[in-house]
C-alpha cells in the first residue's frame, strides 16, 4: 500500500524556488532515504511532507486520504478535522531533538498519547518503558533532557515519535547534530527500526548509512531530484552531479 | 509621640502599603497576559492598539495616571469620587503594571525556541495544550528574574499613591515626622520596605530554586 504520495510540489520562499515539481512516493514498509547538499531543498521537501511548511503547488496524500487536493488549479488543504486526523499517521524526529525540557524522558514520551490521543494511562507507560528499553535507555526515565547526551537525547526523541504510533517516521538529518560515535548510536538504532520494517523517510548527510539501509535514494540538487533509484543504482549512477556530490564527500 | 505609638501607626500604614501591593499582583498578572496577548496578536489592529497603550503608560508617570484615574470621573461625568481613592489606585497601579508584565510575558514567550511549538505541533498538542503545557512552564523560568525586578519596584512604588491622598506607609511618615519635627519615621518606613523587600526576594529566589530542576 502506498502509505506516503507527494506530487507536483513547488515552493517558493520569495523569488527563491526551493522545490521545482517535486514528486515522491512511499510505500509500506519502505525505507526512503533523501540526500544532497545543503540548500537543496531536502528539509524543505520534508517540512512539507509534516506540514510545518505549506507547499505553493501539489498534491499529498497519506494511505489515499487527500491532505492537500488540487482544486480548479489551486491546492487546497483538508479541513482542520481532517487534517488533524491525517496528521495522526506520521511521526517527526528533528535535527535538535526539540525534546521538552520541563519534561522527564518519560514524561517527553507519554504526554502525547496520554493527552492527546487520550490512551490509558497504564498501557501508554508500559509502552514507554518498553521502547525506552530498545533504546537502550531504560535507566533514563526519570532523567531530564538536559541530563542525557545529545545521541541519548536523540533516542528519546525517537521513542517520543513512535509512541504516538505513526504509520510513517520522518528523519531531519537526525544525526547532524551529534559527533561520530553519538551518530553511530542513533543510527543503530534507525537501522533496527528499518528491519522492523518501519515505513521512513530520512534526510540525511551520512552516506553509507543511507546506502545500507534504504530501499530506494533520493539525490536532489536545486530543488529537482536529479537521481533516484535503488542503493546501487544512485551511488554508482552515472549523473556527473551525484559523481561530484559524492567524490566530493570521498576527499 | 512615644515610639511604640509610632511603631503602631506606621504598621497600620504598612498594611495599607502591603494591601495596594497584593491587590496590584492579583489584578496585573492575568492582566498583563491579556495585554501580552493583544500585543502579540494578528491582528494588525489589535496589536497596534494594545501596542500604543502599552507605551502610553510605560512611556508617562504612575503618579500622573494615578490621577488621571482618580479624577477622570468627577471631570468626565460630574461624578462624585468620594469612595473612589481606594479603587482609583488599584486600578491605576494594576493598569500600570500589566503593561510592564505584558512586555515581561512577551520577551519570555519570543525566548522560546521555534523547535518548541513545531514539537508540539508534530506531536498534535491543540493550542491551549501547547500553550499551558509546553510554552508556560518554560516562558515562566525564563521571565522571573526580571519579574522579581519588577515587582520588587511595585513595592517601593506603592508609595506614590500619596499623590491622590491616600494615607500608606509613606505618607503616614511623612506627617508624623512633620508634627513631631524628626527624622525617626523616615527610617522605620524605609526599615519596613526593605524587610518587605527582602522577604519578596527571599521567595522569588524560592520559585527560581523550585524551577531549577531542569536546564
Amino acid at each position: 500500500m502506498e502509505y506516503l504520495s507527494m506530487k507536483n510540489i513547488k515552493k517558493s520562499f520569495g523569488d527563491l524556488e526551493v522545490l521545482k515539481d517535486i514528486s515522491l512516493h512511499v510505500n509500506e514498509g519502505e525505507v526512503v532515504s533523501i540526500i544532497g547538499p545543503s540548500g537543496s531543498g531536502k528539509s524543505t521537501l520534508l517540512r512539507i511532507a509534516t506540514m510545518l511548511e505549506t507547499l505553493d503547488y501539489g498534491e499529498i496524500h497519506y494511505l489515499g486520504e487527500a491532505a492537500v487536493e488540487i482544486v480548479d488549479g489551486f491546492s487546497v488543504y483538508a479541513k482542520a478535522k481532517k487534517l488533524r486526523e491525517i496528521k495522526n499517521n506520521f511521526g517527526l524526529v528533528f535535527q535538535n531533538f526539540n525534546l521538552f525540557p520541563h519534561y522527564s524522558v518519560l514524561k517527553n514520551i507519554t504526554d502525547a498519547p496520554i493527552n492527546v490521543q487520550k490512551r490509558n494511562k497504564k498501557e501508554v507507560m508500559a509502552e514507554a518503558m518498553e521502547l525506552l528499553e530498545k533504546m537502550g535507555l531504560s535507566d533514563k526515565a526519570d532523567y531530564y533532557p538536559s541530563q542525557l547526551s545529545g545521541g541519548q537525547q536523540q533516542r528519546v526523541a525517537i521513542a517520543r515519535a513512535l509512541a504516538l504510533n505513526p504509520k510513517v517516521l520522518f528523519f531531519d538529518e537526525p544525526t547532524s547534530a551529534l559527533d561520530p560515535e553519538l551518530t553511530s548510536e542513533v543510527l543503530k538504532v534507525i537501522k533496527s527500526l528499518a528491519e522492523q520494517h518501519m515505513t521512513m523517510v530520512i534526510v540525511t548527510h551520512e552516506m553509507n548509512f543511507a546506502r545500507n539501509i534504504s530501499d530506494k535514494v533520493i539525490f536532489m540538487d536545486k530543488g529537482v531530484i536529479v537521481v533516484e533509484g535503488s542503493p546501487e543504482e544512485v551511488f554508482n549512477s552515472s549523473n556527473e552531479r551525484m559523481k561530484e556530490f559524492l567524490g566530493k564527500l570521498q576527499n | 509621640m512615644s515610639f511604640e505609638v509610632m511603631l503602631e501607626q506606621l504598621s497600620s500604614g504598612m498594611l495599607k502599603s502591603m494591601m495596594i501591593f497584593f491587590l496590584t499582583l492579583i489584578f496585573s498578572l492575568p492582566l498583563g497576559m491579556v495585554m501580552c496577548f493583544g500585543r502579540m496578536s494578528k491582528n494588525k489592529i489589535i496589536s497596534g492598539i494594545t501596542g500604543f497603550i502599552i507605551s502610553i503608560l510605560r512611556g508617562t508617570p504612575l503618579m500622573l495616571q494615578l490621577m488621571v484615574v482618580y479624577f477622570f470621573p468627577y471631570y468626565l461625568f460630574g461624578w462624585s469620587i468620594g469612595g473612589w481613592r481606594f479603587p482609583a489606585i488599584i486600578v491605576g497601579f494594576s493598569i500600570n503594571y500589566a503593561a510592564y508584565f505584558a512586555e515581561i510575558y512577551r520577551s519570555g514567550i519570543e525566548a522560546i525556541p521555534k523547535g518548541q511549538h513545531e514539537a508540539a505541533h508534530i506531536l498534535l498538542y491543540s493550542k491551549p495544550q501547547e500553550f499551558f503545557k509546553i510554552t508556560l512552564p518554560q516562558v515562566i523560568k525564563i521571565i522571573l528574574p526580571a519579574m522579581t525586578n519588577e515587582i520588587i519596584t511595585l513595592v517601593k512604588d506603592t508609595s506614590l499613591a500619596f499623590s491622590i491622598s491616600y494615607i500608606e506607609l509613606f505618607n503616614l511618615a511623612q506627617q508624623i515626622a512633620a508634627a513631631n519635627t524628626t527624622m525617626i519615621p523616615f527610617v522605620v518606613a524605609a526599615i519596613f520596605y526593605y524587610v518587605f523587600n527582602l522577604i519578596v526576594s527571599v521567595v522569588m529566589r524560592g520559585f527560581e530554586k523550585k524551577l531549577s530542576y531542569y536546564d
